[in-house]
């Protein structure tokens, strides 16, 4: 094992260790950091092994809370509900991802842009199902308390976030992600040594939306209110990509501490700037790209403080 | 009778989508940029046409004479000094710059006018003509021609003004642009202020039209990817093919399977293109 996959393992142990010393509001704050990782290591399984422009993540996360939800409404319990939508959403993916991988570039970013629509006007009509634009109840899970809640869906969030990171390293030590490597460095020559490209891009596909719509059934049980409009927000799909982009792309633990920077930067602008919290989110989106375009990782001491150099 | 007036209706819309779309499409084919601006400069040219005639009683059919150098201005100062940065870049990287772009630009505008739809009426309302049983009001019928004057204009522009060879040859073959002289750069930010305008004039006419809001801006810009990836990229009778052939399917799967699966109709027809024909209707294969 890699150090760098060692210390996002212990950067993960690090967080598993919040309940230990905030209330409610620091669980809460946990368990998006929780969600926003998942996202992001999902995300760069597409965007950053193979480099296809994925804005399906949206898609995903809002077809696993709706999943999950109904099947909750059903009454079934919380693991078997977000079970079934995560390994839904893989066959789902894998079989989209092998009609809509064959496109690439601008035509697979719009294809991907579309299946978010797709889905949430889908969600939106299906009233008799999803209760279309009302939005879906979902029964609380038990009569516990506030904190005692609170700490179990931190618990049920960073469990699904550590098996994501395991995914991805698995992924990223394998033949699939060697072969995803070789897709993004290029498709038509890894193609013409007899790798089977279409196979392996719905797999990567599939992996990334799996642990998506698991993470959007956990959030839907830990938010009991999910619409069509909140759930299949193109934030969500960007939101990721931005994380990955603060972080360095590719490396799993540069995208984990993307994410976790990321949420810090929300929520301080969120507290402060309530009415444009948007436009300064855009506004750090555009500054992130014109003058940080490798993500953090890039940023050197060396760049603060140069030595002199010796002569 | 019904069938007429669908097609009709289909006829009218399909000008107003194409109008929509053709700065988008000009865009991405010159610069290779998917513009999600698009749709906040549509519905940043809407409330103009709103405060013209609001304020100035000006009608919104010469707001379109202030709306057009105004936008143009903006398009271009904004890839002059921001976008023409990243514009080498992976298609990544560009499309989350203009994602952020959108954000600012849309959160400005429900900052600065609120969330609330307004409608803008004219006083006196124009009402309606009507041959045989075909009712069209006055104010779409107006706002349809507005659109294919503009649409012709820019086919003009692009055939006939040097400035629009350089823009389609650039679109063709950069490098070849290159090494016959043509400055790359400020074709490019001509190209975007166009199509800046474009959007700009479009939301004047839809002030006409549909409500005004910030929050419509997603929905015109749904509407722009459709009209582009079904008509074919970069072309004016591609946008204009698109635009009509989303009209006519919206308007019969919204007579046939109720109005509000007409979106989803229209994304499904677009993921079906994308795959099978991404050329569009009129574009040519390896020329997308």
């Amino acid at each position: 094992m890699s150090r760098s996959n060692l210390a996002l393992l212990a950067l993960l142990a690090l967080v598993a260790t919040l309940p230990l010393f905030g209330g409610a509001y620091a669980l809460r704050l946990g368990t998006i950091a929780c969600l926003y990782a998942i996202l992001a290591l999902s995300w760069n399984v597409v965007g950053g092994f193979a480099g296809y422009p994925s804005f399906a993540t949206a898609a995903f996360f809002g077809f696993g809370a709706y999943a999950a939800g109904v099947l909750l409404g059903k009454g079934l319990p919380l693991w078997l509900s977000v079970a079934i939508a995560g390994v839904a959403a893989l066959l789902v993916a894998a079989v989209l991802g092998a009609a809509l991988l064959r496109l690439r570039g601008h035509y697979f970013a719009i294809a991907s842009l579309s299946l978010v629509e797709v889905l949430r006007e889908l969600v939106n009509n299906a009233t008799d199902l999803t209760g279309g634009g009302m939005g879906l109840n979902i029964p609380l899970a038990s009569g516990a308390g506030v904190l005692a809640e609170a700490t179990f869906f931190f618990y049920a969030m960073w469990g699904l976030l550590l098996l994501t990171a395991l995914m991805v390293m698995a992924v990223a030590g394998s033949k699939l992600g060697f072969g995803l490597a070789c897709v993004r460095q290029n498709e038509t020559a890894s193609s013409m040594v007899g790798l089977n490209t279409t196979l392996y891009k719905s797999a990567a596909f599939g992996l990334s939306a799996c642990f998506v719509s698991a993470a959007g059934g956990v959030y839907a049980a830990w938010v009991h209110y999910i619409d069509p409009s909140d759930v299949f927000d193109i934030l969500y799909s960007v939101k990721p990509i931005v994380m990955a982009l603060m972080g360095g792309l590719g490396s799993p633990l540069g995208v984990a501490c993307g994410a976790f920077l990321y949420l810090g930067l929300e929520e301080v602008v969120w507290r402060n700037y309530v009415q444009i919290h948007t436009g300064v989110l855009g506004l750090i989106i555009v500054m992130l790209l014109l003058f940080l375009p490798h993500g953090l990782i890039s940023l050197r001491t060396g760049m603060f403080w140069r030595r002199p150099k010796h002569v | 009778m019904h069938a007429a007036q669908i097609l009709v209706n289909a006829a009218v819309l399909g000008c107003l989508y194409a109008c929509i779309a053709i700065g988008f499409s000009l865009v991405w084919g010159v610069l290779n940029v998917i513009n999600l601006i698009h749709g906040s400069f549509i519905v940043l040219g809407a409330y103009l046409a709103f405060g013209l005639y609001n304020s100035l009683h000006l009608s919104p059919w010469y707001a379109v004479v202030f709306a057009a150098p105004l936008f143009f201005l903006l398009g271009y100062l904004l890839q002059r000094l921001i976008l023409n940065r990243v514009i080498s870049a992976p298609v990544l990287v560009t499309l989350t710059l203009t994602f952020g772009l959108d954000l600012i630009l849309n959160n400005a505008m429900i900052y600065f006018f609120r969330a609330d739809y307004r409608k803008l009426t004219l006083t006196p309302s124009l009402g309606s003509v009507s041959i045989s049983d075909m009712v069209v009001p006055v104010d779409r019928l107006i706002a349809t021609a507005s659109a294919l004057a503009l649409t012709g204009l820019l086919y003009l522009l692009l055939r006939r003004s040097r400035v629009g060879r350089a823009i389609v040859a650039v679109r063709l073959d950069r490098d070849a642009a290159v090494l016959m002289g043509v400055d790359v750069k400020s074709i490019y930010a001509i190209a975007f202020g166009l199509g800046a305008a474009l959007a700009g004039c479009a939301g004047v006419l839809m002030a006409l039209i549909f409500p005004i809001s910030p929050l419509t801006s997603s929905g015109y810009l749904g509407k722009a990817f459709v009209v582009c990836v079904l008509g074919g990229l970069g072309s004016v009778s591609g946008a204009l093919a698109g635009g009509l052939l989303l009209a006519l399917v919206e308007s019969v799967g919204s007579a046939w399977f109720g109005p509000s699966h007409a979106t989803t109709l229209s994304f499904v027809l677009l993921i079906v293109f994308l795959i099978l024909r991404p050329q569009g209707l009129v574009g040519r294969k390896g020329f997308e």
